[in-house]
């Protein structure tokens, strides 16, 4: 991470793009409800298929609009690698955290013969 | 705003990128871990609750001091409106800093008033929510997921306060006339810390109001 | 060649120096706001120390009654609290502020109004959590706190609270500091400094500061929601609502093991610096120093849980974080081998600073290897809360980070004060405080293995813990002791010590580059850099010696103005923290956020130069 100096010219892609961001982050939450609603309707079409998916399916697209937000409107994507450094970085700690703390309180319990 | 930094007494930096710039995203990554733990606070105790209510199922609960059933707490369609309103003020403030960097002072100003509007909706939607849950019978410490809930989804609004009071100062200097071209960089940074606490509510939407 | 101003500038008059209380008070200058934190942090490590010294004066002999229990748990919690956030922390803290800007060839940090921030907020936390004593309610539930010792249930009084608060304030000036010194060290260097020609030292605080970051958010979190359930009766660490006490322990080392590494990494660069300079070798390894630094940071987020082997978590968890934790070894006994390495064949210069440093090297690898042997949970489970813990401990945190950051302050004292320390005083401050150190923490890990238990009050006469136990606090006071005569080395040198010049080591780095002590913006002239040894090569190039670099006007360099708005933002802050304590204040919070959104807002419109 050295003196890149960094050369970004600031080339900021306009607001066309952006709007396409917005409507692809607006339909992704449309889609995140739908899941959820139809997985907890037995009647709506696809139930059986959504529903033993549903975390995974909510973890992909919010994964997915979180990415779209950091790239486009937090410019990661044009910006100094820096930036992205500063931020996957920490990222991939709190990830780390989250699932660890979540095996250790429940999956690991259960091999504790103790348990 | 003033700026507190020596190198503009020593330009230019040795990365060439702005120290202001430097020091938000430092900051927002140190974020990511005070919300990552408040996050596995509320995982980690989810069916963890010894009485009800609970977020999605019908459950047994002490209401005006007798149990009864309760209904579940949480209502989507709402929420989801809240989530889209705080998704398009990120979206404004895109182009309010794309105003600004334009000098296109109408641009700036309509967009971020856009902004800090959605923000206090955003807040509004929070504070009703608040309201209406604990008169469903979700107390601040009737269960653990009272507790972990509001202490998450609260810790969150905080933010957004703070972020709105933030934009709203933008605003206010914009309209005197004291956000130019070669001062967007000042929005660029309360934009940046804008869009953070936008990605935090992507990650709670969906892990506390939808996800079994 | 690097182009470092010597001696050329015209020897105008300095200006005068801005004296009295309120250019204190008002600074923004790193070099004052270092010095604030050392006398500060050396004030509080005083404390700490007297109170490690009653402790050893009740275990002294069996049966003791010259504390009552209530005391002696008052006195191990607030010992512990103390030593790592008012003691190592903060004067690790005050070799950033002073040194991080002059290794790398700046004028100052990036904010230094934030840094002025910082150490105010430091200041009330102290004051804070110590205040407690006068309450006659300081924390007496160990430095972590454990639940469900910490629940209203078993801890009704105001003890926990102060802890709580205090440790809640202090973060927070750590987190500015941190974002302050990581952005000063990535965007402030002097041109030519890559990022691997920075100085160890640069390196291992630019570490340190990464794990500040993202190791205090954890603990923060978790000291407001232990908070929560003591004043606003949620169940987070209550088991009779349904909280696991666990969870507690977990967050709590989550943030605790990273804390570890927060205390020791600033002391392995301080050490880093010195061993080469008394050794006239250039670092060895030093790519292998930078690599194992980060990877000792990194592992040091998976391995919390050899702290809770006891609590039993389960084979699976038990192997995992015992193999992260004998990982870890590894690139610590790398860094120990490039000490080594770089000590091995040079022309050794056994000045006091080498001294402390080798006798850093030395306590550390003891240190270490008793660390690793609780890596391993069946031993640890003979081991933990027994004073072979204790042992360990202060064999890495002593023994590793206070010698290193005493081998820091004869190295520096120079630099900071114009005036040499005296070598001999310094010389029977090593071998008092050598001999002292491991006549009081040796005995600790027999004492531990034959099983006497860490934070009990007192032990029955004839279990065979009297001898040792007489010999520690011998120790202990011999220990004490070499600190007077480190007082009065510092008091005396001040006085009355050799003038020192800009370089009376001979050292590799740029802060010897300029007058002893620095003048207010640092360099006259913007250093530039083309090794990592700037001062050695011009050194070489000008055949050996370095004529004295003159004092200049420095008219026309622009400084950051003095402001108070640091603290009265701080206070602000603070403030803000009390109004939690006092059974949750309304208006002393509100009061304290209105003094703070002032303390910003005037801080941000100001006019940062003059
Ligand atoms: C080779 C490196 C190290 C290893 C393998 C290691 C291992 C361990 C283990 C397994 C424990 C838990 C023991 C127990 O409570 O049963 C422990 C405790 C401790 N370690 Fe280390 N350690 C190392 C280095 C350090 C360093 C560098 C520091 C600080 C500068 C440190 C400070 C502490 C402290 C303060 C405790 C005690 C915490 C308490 O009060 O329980 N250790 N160490
Ligand atoms: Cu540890």
């Amino acid at each position: 991470m050295d003196a890149q100096v960094a050369t970004h010219e600031h080339a900021h892609p306009g607001p066309a793009l952006y709007l396409r961001v917005a409507v692809i982050l607006f339909v992704m939450t449309a889609l995140e409800v739908l899941a959820f609603e139809v997985s907890h309707r037995p009647s709506m079409p696809l139930h059986e298929l959504v529903q033993p998916l549903l975390n995974e399916i909510l973890i992909i697209l919010s994964a997915a609009k979180f990415a779209l937000v950091a790239m486009f409107y937090m410019h990661l994507k044009q910006d100094s690698k820096i930036f992205s450094g500063l931020f996957v970085f920490p990222l991939i700690i709190a990830a780390v955290l989250i699932v660890a703390l979540l095996l250790l309180f429940s999956y690991l319990r259960l091999l504790h013969p103790a348990a | 705003m003033a700026h507190d930094t020596a190198h503009a007494l020593h330009p230019p930096t040795a990365t060439g990128l702005d120290t202001r710039k430097l020091a938000i995203w430092t900051f927002i990554g140190s974020e990511c871990l005070f919300f990552a733990t408040l996050i596995s606070n509320y995982l980690v105790y989810k069916g963890e609750s010894l009485v009800g209510p609970l977020p999605h199922e019908t459950s047994q609960c002490m209401l005006h001091g007798q149990m009864t059933t309760c209904e579940p707490i949480f209502e989507i369609p709402l929420v989801t409106f809240g989530t889209a309103v705080l998704l398009f003020s990120s979206f404004f403030v895109v182009l309010a800093l794309n105003g600004a960097q334009q000098g296109n002072r109408k641009k700036l100003i309509g967009w971020l008033s856009a902004t800090v509007v959605c923000g206090l909706f955003f807040i509004g939607m929070q504070v009703y929510e608040f309201y209406h849950f604990y008169h469903k019978g979700l107390g601040y410490t009737t269960n653990l997921f009272g507790s972990s809930f509001y202490t998450l989804t609260g810790f969150h609004g905080t933010h957004v306060t703070l972020g709105v009071i933030w934009l709203a100062t933008m605003l206010v200097l914009a309209i005197r006339g004291k956000v130019p071209p070669e001062k967007s960089l000042n929005l660029e940074i309360a934009a940046l810390y804008w869009h953070f606490v936008d990605v935090v509510w992507i990650v709670i939407f969906p892990v506390v109001y939808l996800m079994r | 060649m690097s182009t470092i101003a010597m001696g050329h500038a015209g020897a105008e008059a300095a200006p005068a120096e801005k004296k009295g209380l309120w250019s204190w008070i008002t600074t923004v200058d790193h070099k004052r706001i270092g010095i604030l934190y050392g006398v500060t942090a050396f004030l509080f490590f005083l404390l700490g120390g007297l109170e490690a010294l009653l402790i050893r004066w009740q275990l002294g002999a069996p049966d003791k009654t010259f504390l009552s229990p209530e005391a002696y748990n008052q006195l191990f919690t607030m010992h512990g609290t103390t030593m790592i956030f008012l003691g190592v922390m903060p004067l690790s803290a005050m070799f950033f502020n002073y040194f991080i800007p002059l290794l790398i060839g700046a004028r100052d940090v990036a904010f230094p109004r934030l840094n002025a921030y910082s150490y105010w907020v430091f200041l009330f936390g102290g004051l804070v959590l110590n205040s407690s004593f006068l309450f006659n309610a300081a924390p007496d539930m160990g430095w972590f706190a454990y639940a469900n010792l910490t629940s209203k249930q078993f801890s009704p009084g105001l003890n926990v609270d102060f802890w709580i608060i205090g440790l809640q304030i202090l973060g927070i000036a750590s987190l500015a500091a941190a974002v302050n010194f990581f952005v000063t060290i990535i965007n402030l260097r002097a041109p030519g400094m890559k990022m691997m020609r920075m100085p160890m030292f640069v390196w291992m605080s630019l570490i340190t500061q990464v794990l500040l970051l993202l190791a205090f958010p954890i603990i923060t979190v978790a000291l407001v929601l232990l908070m929560l359930d003591r004043s606003f009766g949620t169940h987070f660490f209550v088991p009779s609502g349904g909280g696991d006490p666990v969870l507690w322990q977990h967050l709590f080392w989550l943030f605790g093991h990273p804390e570890v590494y927060i205390l020791i990494l600033p002391a392995f660069g301080v050490v880093s610096e010195i061993l080469p300079v008394f050794s006239r070798k250039p670092l060895f390894g030093y790519a292998a120093m930078v690599f194992s630094g980060c990877f000792i940071a990194f592992l040091g987020f998976g391995v919390w849980s050899h702290h809770m082997f006891s609590t039993g978590m389960g084979p699976m968890a038990d192997t995992v974080f015992s193999l992260g934790t004998m990982l870890i070894a590894i690139p610590t006994g790398v860094k120990i081998f490039n000490w080594i390495g770089t000590v091995w064949g040079g022309s050794i210069q056994y000045k006091t600073p080498m001294y402390f440093a080798l006798g850093f090297v030395a306590m550390f690898i003891i240190g270490g290897l008793s660390g690793v042997m609780h890596a391993s949970p069946p031993a640890d489970l003979q081991q933990t809360d027994s004073y072979f813990i204790v042992a360990h401990f202060h064999y890495v945190l002593f023994g590793g980070s206070i010698f290193a950051l005493t081998a820091g302050a004869y190295y520096w004292f120079p630099k900071m004060t114009g005036r040499m320390l005296s070598e001999s005083l310094g010389k029977v401050h090593f071998w008092l405080m050598f001999l002292g150190f491991n006549l009081t923490f040796a005995p600790m890990h027999i004492l531990g293995l034959n099983g006497m238990p860490r934070r009990v009050y007192t032990y029955s006469a004839g279990m065979g813990f009297e001898f040792w136990n007489a010999v520690e606090t011998a120790g202990s006071l011999i220990l004490g002791f070499s600190f007077l005569i480190f007082i009065w080395n510092i008091l005396k040198s001040l006085k009355s010590g050799e003038v020192a010049t800009a370089d009376p080591w001979h050292g590799a780095t740029l802060e010897w580059s300029i007058p002893s002590p620095p003048q207010e913006w640092n360099f006259a002239v913007e250093p530039t850099v083309d090794g990592r040894d700037p001062l050695w090569e011009l050194r070489r190039a000008r055949g050996g010696t370095l004529p004295e670099p003159a004092r200049v006007s420095g008219k026309g360099i622009h400084l950051p103005s003095p402001s108070y708005w640091p603290i009265v933002t701080a206070f602000g802050t603070a403030l803000t923290l009390v109004g939690f304590l006092m059974h949750v204040t309304l208006w002393v919070i509100l009061l304290g956020v209105a003094i703070t959104m002032l303390g910003i807002f005037s801080w941000a419109f100001e006019p940062a130069d003059h």
